[in-house]
């Protein structure tokens, strides 16, 4: 067994009085992509909360190095996890510098002085993202795919190595969906970064995650590699959905073509 | 299923209303600082004077038909403006209608003395006109359009900022400070026929517009660009339907001073009774403000006997306890 | 990895803009209360001002500055900086220009003690402090209370608030149908924010508070700006976001308190102080100082033309409640230019 960068036993979680995850354990390896995928409401981000602190379970625990994060120091979990949310909130009128420097916040205290170390990270972070020429700019006048890089930006400057990333491509185009997963392939592959992300696009999810896990109801309906995961018996499973699954031409990873009901015949070679 | 027993509780609900409403009037005059028993309450509605009882009964008459007919009004229009704003928290109270009303009467008051109320109806009309669309246009900026929490903010800040400019009115005048400051609290005692006679025709009209845009609201209820979309002109439909809401509630204001949250609370409650439909909701809203209001009177005659509480006081303090509960049953992405 | 040295100047521009802004501000707050000292009924010139505050002149001219105008300058300087940094920190922890506490019930709750103080139990000067002070703690802890459901969104926060204020505000109209007229007018007085009955004893409670309380803001003012990211984000980047909320509020509550206990609830001041210091100083970063001097500048100045620059005397909340409705309509003007969100 890989080393695992997070290990979740016996996790139960929710809302108010509804239950979402029940009794789930999973390990997240290092240095890999873990891509969760199910539909709606079957409890992806709630698991990607509760990896992240965000949600305290009901029962269970989530161990980070063998230490339970609910139990940890908030600044010693952001040191070591990052977090992307699906909808983050730019202030008014903050600039692509400051916002990127935020990042820094787990590793200053109450009075500490900004240092060598926190702009090197923020530079970094701004080079790899390709923001470094937007750093003057206000967020509020960027593009959509330009924002989302910034953010990723954030996130990068934290310097943790485990990211966690809920929905990263949403509202974005086809060109900038492939940019930003490129760019996490690209972090994983340069510094061994943990990535864990709920992604919709299951196409996406097979060609960039190491490992996928579908989810029902608050379940683990399936976990492996792709090749074992994305398959059509999942797919009916998980989605009531009739799909064709065939390797991709290009990298020869499963790739799903649904079957609406105007298909029939036509599908079939 | 649901939609079943709705339709059949709902000739049950209009009866248990009237009934409600009845009896909310029998109770109005027979309770105050003095309670009249069956005869006096006779007496006193055939007109009859002479005893104490009977001249109490008589004096309680109109002061029940107004916080009956403010009421009905208030409730209406806090109907017809949750219809509009397509939000659960509006209420002329809460968006700061009920404070631009206020500003216009004590202007008025101030500039040209002691005014009779067929002057002052209109510009506390124009008043709370001003403030609607002012709220609304604040509320509408941005991202997102009106929400709930940004017409709420929005009324609270315009009230904050009219209430400002009401005391700096009232400050340099004390001949009128006493008079303004009771008129305020927004009550319906020492009320006369006279003080009734000249609202009335303002309240007929805002309620026939208002009645007569139950469909529209209907369809507004689904969105602005569906509504586009089944042939509604979203924005006269608005402009129609605010302009009778704000006829009501100017002409409550003007004969009452401010009341709030009548026109929240009562919709919500005739929403669940009576379903979402506002061919429903806006009658129904007419009767449950009317009954809501006149036991809210009789309950602030009785509380501190034989001082008497104003009607404005007993709403607040009724009302700010289900708009928390509103709130806090609501889940905040739906805000 | 070297930082570029674009990125330093930009952070040195950023650094430049902010002490400038905060150098304009105090001189401007010191010019201001120069002005008060000097100019009133009477023109004082600043030489006998100076020798009056040192001791070094009598008479009835050293009375006019060290009994009347020199404790009514520093009150205002103090309770302006409390309600600016009070109304700061509540703007940035709910996201919203609007939520600040004059609008969300906690100037209210302050203020229907205090009257109910005044009017009702006749009491005056110290008892009705403590009052404002513990009435506005107890007003913040119910909203806290009410709006929290398993965590408290912002969003309930101010709902809640607009809620218990509205009910407070019809409170206080019938606590003052009930005062007898010649304490009426001293009541709608107070209940606008009124600096004439300041005096020097007062202003010690206030620094305290202001030293105590803003201390604490000021410490928590990177977990403040982080927080305006959103409560996941803020909580990712390590956050405690719920304890951070609860110090805030209450030391946030507490300087708008104690600033209402010793001035009345100056109308708009810790709306409009946010919303202006971020337009002046360097919007990325925390704008608590500036606010604090913002505010300190907008009492002090609207004192001033209250006494002296305007034909009737007007207490400082009715000029300060005054400037607050061209404020909500230049907020029209200006996004519905930009199109941005609230």
């Amino acid at each position: 067994m890989t080393d695992a960068a997070l290990v979740i036993e016996d996790l139960s979680a929710g809302y108010g009085d509804g239950v979402v995850l029940r009794d789930l354990s999973l390990s997240i390896p290092k240095g890999q992509i873990t891509a969760i995928i199910g539909a709606n409401a079957s409890g992806k981000s709630t698991l990607l909360r509760a990896m992240s602190r965000l949600l305290a379970p009901r029962t269970g625990r989530v161990l980070l190095d063998g230490h339970a994060v609910h139990s940890m120091a908030p600044r010693r979990v952001a040191r070591r996890i990052g977090l992307l949310p699906q909808t983050p909130v730019a202030p008014e009128g903050i600039t692509v510098l400051d916002l990127v420097s935020r990042g820094r916040h787990p590793h200053q205290g109450a009075f500490g002085r900004w240092r060598r170390e926190d702009e090197e990270a923020v530079a970094d972070a701004l080079s790899i993202t390709a923001t470094s020429d937007l750093a003057d700019r206000f967020v509020e006048d960027l593009s959509g795919g330009q924002r989302q890089r910034v953010w990723v930006a954030m996130a990068l400057a934290q310097r943790t190595d485990i990211l966690l990333l809920d929905e990263p491509t949403t509202f974005l185009d086809i060109n900038h969906q492939v940019e930003v997963l490129d760019l996490l392939a690209d972090l994983k592959d340069a510094r061994g970064t943990t990535i864990v992300m709920v992604l919709h696009d299951l196409n996406l999810a097979a060609r960039y995650g190491d490992l996928l896990i579908a989810m029902v109801t608050g379940r683990i309906a399936r976990r492996g590699p792709p090749r074992d995961v994305l398959d059509e018996e999942m797919l009916e499973q998980v989605f009531r959905l009739r799909a064709r699954v065939m390797a991709d031409p290009v990298t020869g990873k499963p790739m799903m073509i649904p079957l609406g009901r105007h298909s029939q015949g036509h599908a079939i070679p | 299923m649901s939609r079943d027993r709705t339709l059949s509780s709902r000739p049950v609900g209009v009866a248990i209303l009237i009934g409600l409403l009845i009896l909310a009037g029998l109770l109005s005059v027979t309770f105050g600082a003095r309670v009249t028993g069956w005869t006096e309450i006779r007496a006193g509605l055939g007109g009859d004077v002479r005893t104490v009882g009977g001249a109490a009964v008589a004096s309680r008459v109109p002061r029940t038909a107004l916080a009956a007919l403010a009421g009905g009004a208030l409730g209406l229009s806090g109907a017809v403006m949750q219809g509009i704003t397509r939000n659960p928290l509006a209420d002329p109270g809460i968006l700061g209608v009920n404070a631009g009303a206020a500003l216009a009467v004590v202007v008025t008051l101030a500039v040209g003395g002691l005014v009779p109320l067929e002057v002052y109806l209109w510009t506390a009309i124009a008043g709370a006109a001003v403030a609607a669309i002012a709220v609304y246009l604040i509320a509408g900026l941005g991202a997102g359009g009106a929400t709930p929490l940004k017409l709420a903010l929005a009324g609270a800040a315009i009230t904050a900022a009219l209430t400002s400019l009401t005391t700096a009115v009232v400050l340099p005048r004390g001949d009128i400070a006493g008079l303004v400051q009771s008129w305020l609290v927004g009550g319906v005692g020492g009320a006369t026929w006279d003080r009734i006679a000249p609202v009335l025709p303002v309240m007929a009209f805002g309620a026939v517009i208002s009645l007569a845009c139950a469909r529209k609201l209907d369809t507004l209820a689904l969105g602005d660009e569906t509504a586009a979309g089944m042939g509604e002109t979203v924005w006269r439909a608005r402009l129609v339907a605010a302009a009778g809401a704000v006829a009501l509630c100017g002409a409550a204001t003007a004969a009452c001073g401010p009341i709030g949250f009548v026109g929240l609370v009562v919709p919500h409650l005739c929403r669940l009774v009576f379903g979402v439909s506002y061919r429903w909701i806006l009658p129904t809203s007419i009767a449950s403000g009317a009954a809501l209001l006149v036991v809210a009177d009789v309950a602030g005659r009785i509380v501190l006997r034989p001082a008497e509480l104003d009607v404005g006081i007993v709403t607040a303090f009724l009302g700010a306890p289900v708009f928390i509960a509103i709130v806090r049953h609501r889940r905040v992405s739906a805000l | 990895m070297i930082a570029s040295p674009e990125l330093r100047a930009v952070r040195a521009e950023a650094r430049r803009r902010r002490r400038l802004v905060l150098a304009l501000l105090s001189t401007m707050v010191l010019g201001v209360i120069g002005l008060s000292l000097c100019v009133g009924h009477s023109f004082v010139p600043p030489g006998a001002v100076i020798a009056a505050l040192t001791g070094a002149a009598d008479g009835g001219e050293a009375f006019t500055i060290r009994v009347l105008r020199a404790p009514r300058a520093v009150l205002a300087c103090l309770a302006g900086m409390c309600f600016g940094m009070g109304g700061a920190a509540f703007q940035t922890l709910l996201r919203n220009p609007l939520a600040s506490p004059d609008i969300i019930g906690i100037s209210a709750g302050a203020s229907a003690a205090a009257v109910w103080c005044i009017v009702v139990l006749g009491l005056s000067g110290m008892a009705v402090s403590v009052a404002a002070v513990t009435a506005g703690l107890g007003v913040a802890a119910l909203i806290y209370v009410l709006a929290w459901r398993g965590g408290t969104a912002g969003t309930r926060l101010i709902l809640v608030g607009i809620g218990i204020s509205a009910m407070l505000q019809s409170f206080i109209a019938y606590v003052l149908t009930q005062a007898p007229s010649w304490s009426l007018l001293e009541a709608l007085r107070w209940m606008t924010g009124s600096l004439n009955a300041a005096q020097i004893d007062q202003a010690m409670p206030l620094a305290v508070a202001l030293a105590v309380f803003g201390g604490v803001l000021f410490a928590l003012r990177r977990d403040l700006e982080t927080m305006r990211m959103g409560d996941d984000t803020a909580a990712g980047l390590g956050v405690a976001i719920d304890r951070v909320r609860a110090i805030v509020i209450c030391a946030a509550t507490a300087l708008v308190a104690f600033a209402t206990a010793a001035a009345g609830p100056v109308a708009f001041v810790a709306f409009l102080s946010g919303p202006i210091a971020a337009r002046l100083a360097y919007r990325g970063g925390s704008i608590l100082v500036p606010a604090a001097l913002t505010g300190a500048a907008l009492v002090l100045l609207a004192d001033f033309a209250g006494q002296v620059l305007l034909p009737t005397r007007y207490p400082v909340g009715i000029v300060t409640g005054m400037l607050g409705a061209p404020y909500l309509v230049l907020l029209i003007v200006r996004d519905n230019r930009r199109g941005t969100s609230l």
